[in-house]
């Protein structure tokens, strides 16, 4: 399959670097505003620990963008060398936000290297912290003109076609498409809620390990504020991105919810499995909840996946992609807003192992239902590269040799992958919390370095 | 100026930007990983990391700028380049991968780890060979159509002289182009041993850059006769470049005012990749694709060319700020601390 199917072996590739770039972009979208906030409160509180909280995160993202950036450079330059046909189509229409993109980037990028360069240089704190405004504003944006395009590959709009051409181009209409609000508002809250849940699962991992140190305690007690109010975010914005699909790609979230015969009053399936005639079974059923998430009324009418014609409807797989997505966001509401709570209270749980181990398996959990969210979002989408206009086999590159470039790529992102890991626990291991506190009061009064 | 040409030119110079910037930097770690191998980072390394460190990433978004700004401009190019491209553009990609994350890992992490600086010293100077591929493919003879796809022609490719002959090229260029930058930063930083190895490095890789320049001109004659004569008729701007080549090497051998040699260096490329890109025109892809064929729609130029302006008007004060930080600035190259 992988090395005589182009088209097969193309979504393979695509999957592939999506996957794994996704984790670096998620990241380096979401780390920023967390090393803003705490730089802030440690300039407000006048609290060292803050100050270096900011300067650590710091630190360790650059590995992360390093990775982020080349594997960004990749998915960038396979857009055109594995879908040439989707790109030479789309490219008259959609290439403007791409173009936006790179400028956010350049911006981020030049910025966060002032930034991790001129620690030593500025007496007033204040200055190094403006700093880091354009570097998460450059990180946002990224991800909004990015999302952008995506959203285009959902509800393509700003042109004509006439006699298959594409005629009277609006690169701002569909730069603004019906996708758009929902998709970006969705990338940028989990993308914060996610790093947020990182950095607390790191906080609660050293903990666990035995420092019981202040410095982690007020790590962990801000990232799971802020990844709690992130979390509350997403859920509300995924259900406005669930009426956006209820109306305008019904198919899709038909196929995420296993909703085959359009009704009245649909009820909403949670996990189960389909038996050969297609029909779910051990599934838990809640009645009437497909028509609220999809119109806000229980009695609303819901399209079923039976309406259209069998080679326009998504895999039905998508379904537990949805599935793992919502029940992680969920659970990561409940778990953040139990340990708020429980700290606000000084519930003795809240210092407990087990509790902390949960916390541990939280940021890993949210990348998970990020990496849930875009194979729903793409797989759901298929048939279509460019949804009614370009199918996913119409866009592929005709080159024979694709197999053998996944098999490269897997290589190349193993490695990338092991060496992250490595030299980010080399970063810390050598240089843990306590150690770097005492470097500092040695050298008393000489300023931040 | 129609909209087309105003496109490319602003892409070509993208290109140039990131021609310069990229061999310096390519250049700059390879010297980096050549010196540890031969016990002279003492020598080097405090140099070149000095100015690696703040600035390969905006080296690497011009690349991208580059890539992206062209399928925008001219959508074509991607149905054309895109399919013959997949195999030394991934590889292109996987050189780039490893050179920018090993050089982050080992200058973020395991500082002076000596298998991070070769891996990342070796990719970069990979990286220009196998990307200096597309031009060969470019000016024409490799490259057909196939039932409506383009197909590239790998064995003509590999074995073909003037493809070689770029290969060279692009290497020599990088060793040089940084060798000259260096000696500058290295006096600069008033480092006079790294000054005397840089400039050693300079001497000889000057003679060997006009030879593979030179050779590439020969070699065009017999692949596209076409070219070599557009070529021929930007002569004199072939001829200026040479003799900015000669000023650059003369002021380097008599050790006088680097700053000026910098310039003379840019000058000289500059002339040379306009003249190609000038005689290149109005192909992108010969005999395939035109910049005129392969333009995009007058809304989506016109928008591009806003959002460029628009972006223009942010970056500049940016990349201002960072070469005064990190390239004009005496202090920080010579390695004092200061407060500001």
């Amino acid at each position: 399959m992988l090395f005589d199917d182009p088209v097969f072996a193309s979504r393979m590739l695509t999957m592939l670097t999506l996957s794994f770039h996704i984790i670096y972009a998620t990241v380096g979208v979401g780390i920023p505003l967390m090393i803003m906030i705490a730089q802030w409160i440690g300039i407000k509180r006048n609290d060292e620990h803050y100050i270096l909280m900011a300067r650590r995160w710091a630190r360790g993202f650059v590995v992360t963008v390093a990775v982020g950036v080349v594997t960004g450079t990749i998915i960038g330059l396979q857009l055109s060398l594995l879908w040439p046909n989707f790109m030479e189509l789309a490219g008259n229409i959609i290439a403007l936000p791409l173009f936006m993109e790179v400028f956010a980037f350049f911006f981020e990028a030049i910025f966060l290297g002032i930034y991790l360069y001129t620690g030593d240089r500025f007496k007033n704190p204040k200055k190094h912290f403006l700093l880091l405004i354009p570097v998460a504003i450059g990180g946002g944006m990224s991800a909004v003109f990015i999302t952008m395009v995506n959203s285009f590959m959902n509800a393509p709009q700003g042109f004509d076609i006439v006699d298959g051409m594409f005629t009277n181009a609006n690169p701002i209409l569909a730069m603004f498409n019906l996708a758009a609000p929902t998709k970006i508002s969705h990338v940028l809250a989990t993308a914060y809620m996610t790093s947020a849940f990182i950095l607390a699962s790191i906080a609660a991992f050293k903990l666990l390990k035995g420092s019981n140190h202040a410095y982690h305690k007020k790590a962990l007690y801000m990232t799971m504020k802020i990844g709690l109010v992130f979390a509350i975010a997403a859920a509300l914005i995924g259900d406005f991105s669930a009426k956006y699909l209820a109306e305008y790609q019904p198919e899709k979230l038909a196929a995420a919810e296993w909703h085959f015969e359009t009704e009245r009053g649909a009820p909403l399936l949670f996990l189960g499995i389909l038996d050969e005639d297609q029909e779910p079974k051990y599934a838990i059923q809640v009645p009437y909840a497909l028509s609220i998430l999809s119109f806000g009324s229980p009695t609303a009418e819901v399209i079923g996946l039976n309406d259209f014609p069998e080679e326009e409807r998504p895999p039905l797989e998508i379904h537990y992609y949805f599935d793992l997505m919502v029940t992680i966001g969920m659970f990561m509401i409940v778990i953040s807003f139990i340990y708020w709570f429980g700290a606000r209270r000084k519930y003795p749980f809240v210092q407990s192992n087990w509790f902390r181990w949960i916390l541990v398996l939280g940021g890993p959990l949210s990348m998970v239902a990020i990496e849930a969210g875009w194979w729903l979002a793409e797989v759901g989408r298929q048939p279509w590269i460019l949804k009614g206009i370009m199918t996913v086999s119409e866009g592929a590159t005709s080159s024979n040799h694709v197999g053998l470039m996944f098999i490269l790529f897997a290589i190349l992102y193993f490695i990338l992958g092991v060496g992250t890991i490595v030299v980010l626990r080399k970063i810390f291991i050598n240089n843990p919390i306590e150690k770097e506190l005492e470097t500092i009061s040695s050298k008393q009064g000489g300023g931040e370095d | 100026m129609s909209l087309e040409i105003l496109g490319i030119s602003v892409l070509w110079t993208f290109l140039f930007g990131y021609v310069m910037l990229g061999s310096i930097d390519f250049g700059a770690g390879f010297f980096n990983a050549y010196s540890i191998l031969t016990g002279k980072d003492h020598i080097l390394s405090k140099v070149i990391q000095r100015y690696l460190s703040p600035v390969w990433e905006v080296t690497n978004v011009f690349f991208v700028f580059f890539f992206v700004g062209i399928v925008g401009f001219f959508p074509k190019t991607a149905f054309y380049f895109g399919t013959v491209l997949l195999v030394p553009g991934s590889i292109a990609l996987i050189l780039m991968a490893i050179r920018g994350s090993y050089y982050a890992f080992e200058s973020y992490g395991s500082k002076g780890h000596k298998g991070y600086a070769f891996i990342y010293g070796v990719a970069g100077l990979l990286i220009p060979a196998s990307l200096s591929v597309v031009l060969a493919i470019a000016q024409g003879g490799f490259v057909s159509i196939e039932d409506g796809s383009p197909v590239l022609d790998y064995m003509g490719l590999f074995t073909s002289p003037l493809s070689w002959s770029i290969v060279v090229l692009a290497l020599v260029a990088v060793l040089y182009i940084s060798s000259v930058f260096l000696t500058w930063y290295a006096d600069k930083a008033e480092d006079k041993e790294a000054t005397e190895l840089m400039r050693k490095y300079a001497l000889i890789w000057a003679v060997p850059l006009i030879i593979a320049a030179s050779g590439i001109i020969y070699e065009l004659r017999f692949h596209n006769e076409a070219f070599f004569n557009s070529i021929m008729n930007l002569w004199w701007m072939f001829a200026i470049s040479f003799i900015l080549w000669g000023l650059t090497v003369w002021f380097i051998w008599k050790r006088k005012n680097y700053s000026a040699t910098v310039w003379m260096l840019v000058g000289q490329f500059a002339f040379a990749f306009y003249a190609y890109g000038i005689a290149h025109y109005p192909h992108l892809l010969y005999p395939h694709l035109t910049i005129h064929e392969g333009f995009t729609n007058p809304a989506m130029a016109i928008s591009l060319v806003i959002a460029f302006v628009l972006g223009l008007a942010l970056l500049i004060p940016s990349i201002y700020l960072l070469l005064k930080l990190f390239l004009f600035d005496k202090d920080y190259i010579q390695g004092i601390k200061k407060k500001e």
